[in-house]
């Protein structure tokens, strides 16, 4: 079990250099961060000494390297747009998405358990077949349309929920949070349906075709042999055994929701880490790509060696082939 | 749009309970929710040159001069300002008596000396408008004496964006330094803020909201409007989301409104849009000075030496069909790559092109390109307004000619440093002048390129007789001879067709009928003149 885990860590860890690496290798073709930093009256010699001050006249393994030695300390170094300490932009960023990822990743999952049961219970009529076709749009529909689109309707015309910004927060010493107040609760709807849209109709599909499998079969035929109510068949038995995979899939899930919050928060100007990275690249604010990249990365890698080492945990099967790792 | 806002009416009247909250938010009349696509970049006024870190500097800190909503100069913190008569290399300053700083500190000579000197150190963005003090004096509190390095007509233009910080603050507060980006630290300067304009700095979050409140002790209370006591800062990036924040009422003035919704805001009850031309000219430049091109089919020789063929070029170019249908009439077609507002610009030179495609293509033939050529076009797409597609626009135009044009547009970030390395040979180039005079458009874009001038003139073009002219300007005392120099110097680059210019961008402001302000045009409110109603 220990080898297990430490071979799975190990790997992982090469994982996270190889993207490190890949992403030095590509910050070269962002562009040049100097010309951002000076004025359009800079002189050649301000140039020169800038890049040299920031190591961008080194060729980029130096530069990773350099990344590498300063990131062990715990030291990301600053912010080329706003000259901040980038670990500090970054705490101050993290709690935004996250609540934001969390909100819509529970809303995905409360709705597209819901919908997936319903539509799998009721198979013919005219709202299952409405829901499904809806729920090809909502798979097909690109996020930041459905941002837009809602903005306008709820925002414009209605005029009922912000159209952009993250409302009041309350800072409970050094994460805020947007949970507590009338105007934080409010921001968060319309973000939080944009970006689980698509994990929502993913679910409620995974869930409408496992609770199909699972009510052809044969302990269902006998519970309803047993006379039990259609109510204790559907949720008592055939919903439970239907959400292992769901939860697994929900779990990871959260990670891609997380990283791919940065359409969703450039749509509502929502201030999380995925606008930040996107200003980072307009900006070629490198400490920051840098920084945020490797965020993402140890937060997939950890997800997926929390999940490896679970499924060691529950498969006794993985403890005997000792070749296989993982999924 | 009658029936909808009656729509909205209705639900409002009905969502008696939920909306109310929303809409007493909404009402107060003195703060000015604003919003703008990009933020500051630090509060440490002498760190960046750029437009949005200054814009929200000069509501916090002042200059000495400043320019007013117009673009004319007018008093800051010098009453007032001339050549010393004793000495042509000397300017003299008076400056404002009982202007106090935020936290109280009196505003002294002495802080001037302090605040160019730091405008003026290694780390500052800002030292290179101020290349030619070579001392600045403390005569008496209120009295100060610039010495530049020979006579320099046009300092006080340079002024107009350098704020003046306390030394007392700035030595107690570890910020006598600008901050070093490399230097491991922030600086407290970069997220506080001590000057003496019109509004405090109350909080601030950077990209997220910035609040400030007026400052009730300004001098200048009695002598502006200052109607606005509340500024709460918002950048939007998302244009689209900036309009519907607007369009919604939960801000109340943005900038950069694209020029697609400007009907819908303009055609919405309660809301206007201002416009006015702003001080930026967008064109193309060429590298006419090497010897064989990189991206072209022609070998061994480069069309774009010959002059016939950039006059060709230029007469390609169908500046109204752009206007019209590019820029949905938001540009005015430009014949010089001067704006309107700078010393140098006449209406002759800027409405001296008109399309002629069939005397183009004669002058092609005269060249010998009669077959014409293909040439790649390098544009950026995130920098100036829907420049990607006029560069579009430009490659059917020069196909009518027989130039083939590759078009490549990236991000500005990959675009710019292709043009200050020279490595393209067409290309797109937007130039704003910030000293409102054409020895800047000279300095940077035509003078042979080198160590401190030329940086941006990527056409390869070095006239050593231009040069001097060049040189010569900055040191012209007799204004008139100085502007017949700038006259010579422009009859050059119009004769040698150095750049071919597009249009002059305009301006646009999307605000709530209560807000009165007209659009400056360097794109910098300065809320100390609102009103509001």
């Amino acid at each position: 079990m220990l080898a297990y885990i430490l071979r799975r860590i190990f790997q992982s860890l090469i994982v996270l250099l190889a993207v490190g690496f890949v992403a030095f290798a590509m910050f070269s073709f962002v562009g040049d961060p100097v010309d951002n930093m000076l004025g359009q009256e800079r002189t050649q010699a301000d140039i020169e000494r800038l890049r040299e001050q920031l190591g961008l006249d080194q060729p980029f393994i130096v530069q990773y390297w350099r990344f590498l030695e300063q990131a062990a300390q715990g030291n990301f170094g600053l912010s080329y747009r706003q000259g901040r300490p980038v670990s500090e932009i970054i705490a101050e960023r993290l709690p935004a998405t996250v609540e934001l990822a969390l909100v819509s990743g529970f809303l995905a999952f409360i709705g597209g358990v819901g919908l997936g049961v319903f539509t799998a219970i009721r198979r013919h009529g005219l709202l299952p077949s409405f829901i499904m076709t809806a729920s090809l749009v909502g798979v097909s529909l690109p996020t930041f349309l459905i941002g837009i689109l809602l903005i306008y309707i709820f925002s414009v015309e209605l005029g009922w929920l912000p159209s952009f910004g993250r409302g009041e927060v309350v800072d409970l010493g050094g994460w805020t949070t947007g949970f507590l107040t009338a105007s934080g609760l409010k921001a968060l709807i319309l973000p939080a349906i944009t970006l689980g849209l698509y994990q929502m109709t993913l679910i409620m599909r995974l869930v409408r075709t496992e609770m199909l499998e699972v009510l052809r079969m044969d302990y269902i035929r006998f519970a309803r042999a047993r006379g039990l109510t259609e109510k204790t068949i559907n949720f008592r038995h055939a919903l439970k055994n239907t959400l292992v995979p769901v939860i697994t899939i929900t779990g990871l899930q959260l990670g891609s929701i997380i990283a791919f919050a940065i359409i969703t928060e450039t749509v509502f100007q929502w201030p999380g880490v995925g606008l930040l990275f996107i200003n980072a690249v307009q900006f070629v604010d490198i400490p920051v790509m840098a920084a945020y990249l490797m965020m993402i990365s140890v937060m997939f890698v950890g997800i997926n060696l929390i999940v490896d080492v679970l499924y060691f945990a529950i498969d006794p099967r993985l403890r005997i082939e000792r070749s296989v790792g993982g999924h | 749009m009658q029936l909808t806002h009656s729509k909205k009416t209705l639900r409002t009247m009905l969502l008696t309970a939920a909306v109310s909250a929303v809409a007493i938010s909404s009402v107060s009349a003195e703060t000015l929710r604003w919003a703008r696509a990009g933020d500051s970049l630090t509060l440490d006024p002498h760190a960046q040159n750029e437009g949005p870190t200054h814009t929200l500097a000069h509501q916090i800190y002042e200059p000495l001069i400043i320019r007013d909503m117009s673009g004319q100069f007018q008093a800051a913190l010098a009453t007032d300002w001339a050549p010393s008569p004793d000495d042509p290399n000397v300017w003299v300053f008076n400056l404002r008596e009982g202007v106090t700083y935020h936290d109280g500190a009196a505003f002294t000579a002495e802080d001037v000396v302090f605040s160019i000197g730091r405008a003026q150190s290694e780390n500052s963005n800002m030292k290179e408008l101020l290349n030619s003090i070579v001392e600045v004096r403390a005569v008496d509190d209120l009295t100060v004496e610039m010495v530049t390095d020979g006579p320099n007509p046009i300092l006080p233009s340079n002024l107009t964006n350098l704020f003046m910080m306390d030394s007392g603050w700035a030595e107690s507060n570890g910020v006598v330094e600008v901050q070093d980006v490399e230097g491991g630290e922030t600086t407290f300067a970069a997220t506080n803020a001590n000057g003496t304009g019109a509004y405090k700095l109350v909080s601030r979050e950077p990209d997220v909201r910035t609040v400030l409140t007026q400052n009730e002790n300004y001098w200048g209370i009695g002598q502006f409007p200052l109607e606005v006591t509340e500024i709460i800062y918002t950048p939007i990036q998302n244009a689209a989301t900036r309009v519907a924040a607007l369009l919604s009422g939960e801000v109340d003035f943005i900038q950069d409104v694209p020029v697609q919704d400007l009907d819908r805001v303009a055609n919405t009850d309660g809301l206007i849009v201002k416009t006015a031309p702003q001080n930026r000219v967008i064109f193309f430049g060429m590298n006419m000075g090497a010897a064989d091109i990189a991206n072209d089919n022609v070998d061994g020789a480069n069309p774009l030496a010959d002059v016939r063929v950039r006059r060709a070029m230029n007469m390609a170019i169908n500046r109204d069909a752009i206007q019209q249908v590019v820029m949905r009439g938001q540009s005015q077609p430009a014949g010089m790559i001067a704006p309107p507002f700078v010393n140098g610009w006449t209406a002759e030179m800027d409405g001296s092109v008109s399309t002629d495609i069939d005397a183009a293509r004669a002058l092609m033939a005269e060249a010998g390109y009669g077959d014409g050529f293909s040439i790649q076009l390098d544009c950026p797409n995130d920098r100036y307004i829907n420049d990607e597609a006029i560069c579009q626009a430009a490659v059917g135009m020069m196909a009518q000619i027989g130039i083939t044009v590759n078009l490549d547009a990236k991000p500005k970030a990959q675009h710019f440093p292709l043009i200050t390395n020279g490595e393209t040979d067409f290309y797109m180039l937007g130039w704003g002048v910030p000293t409102y005079d054409s020895e800047y458009i000279f300095n940077f874009l035509t003078h042979t390129r080198g160590e401190d001038r030329g940086s941006w003139n990527g056409t390869g073009y070095s006239n050593p007789e231009m040069d001097a002219m060049i040189q010569s300007l900055a040191s012209e005392t007799d204004l008139s001879a100085r502007n017949a120099t700038i006259q010579a110097i422009w009859d050059d680059v119009q004769e040698q067709q150095l750049y071919l210019p597009i249009h002059h961008q305009v301006l646009n402001w999307g605000m709530s009928d209560a807000v009165g302000i007209d659009v400056s045009p360097e794109d910098d409110p300065k809320f100390k003149f609102f009103t509001m109603n």
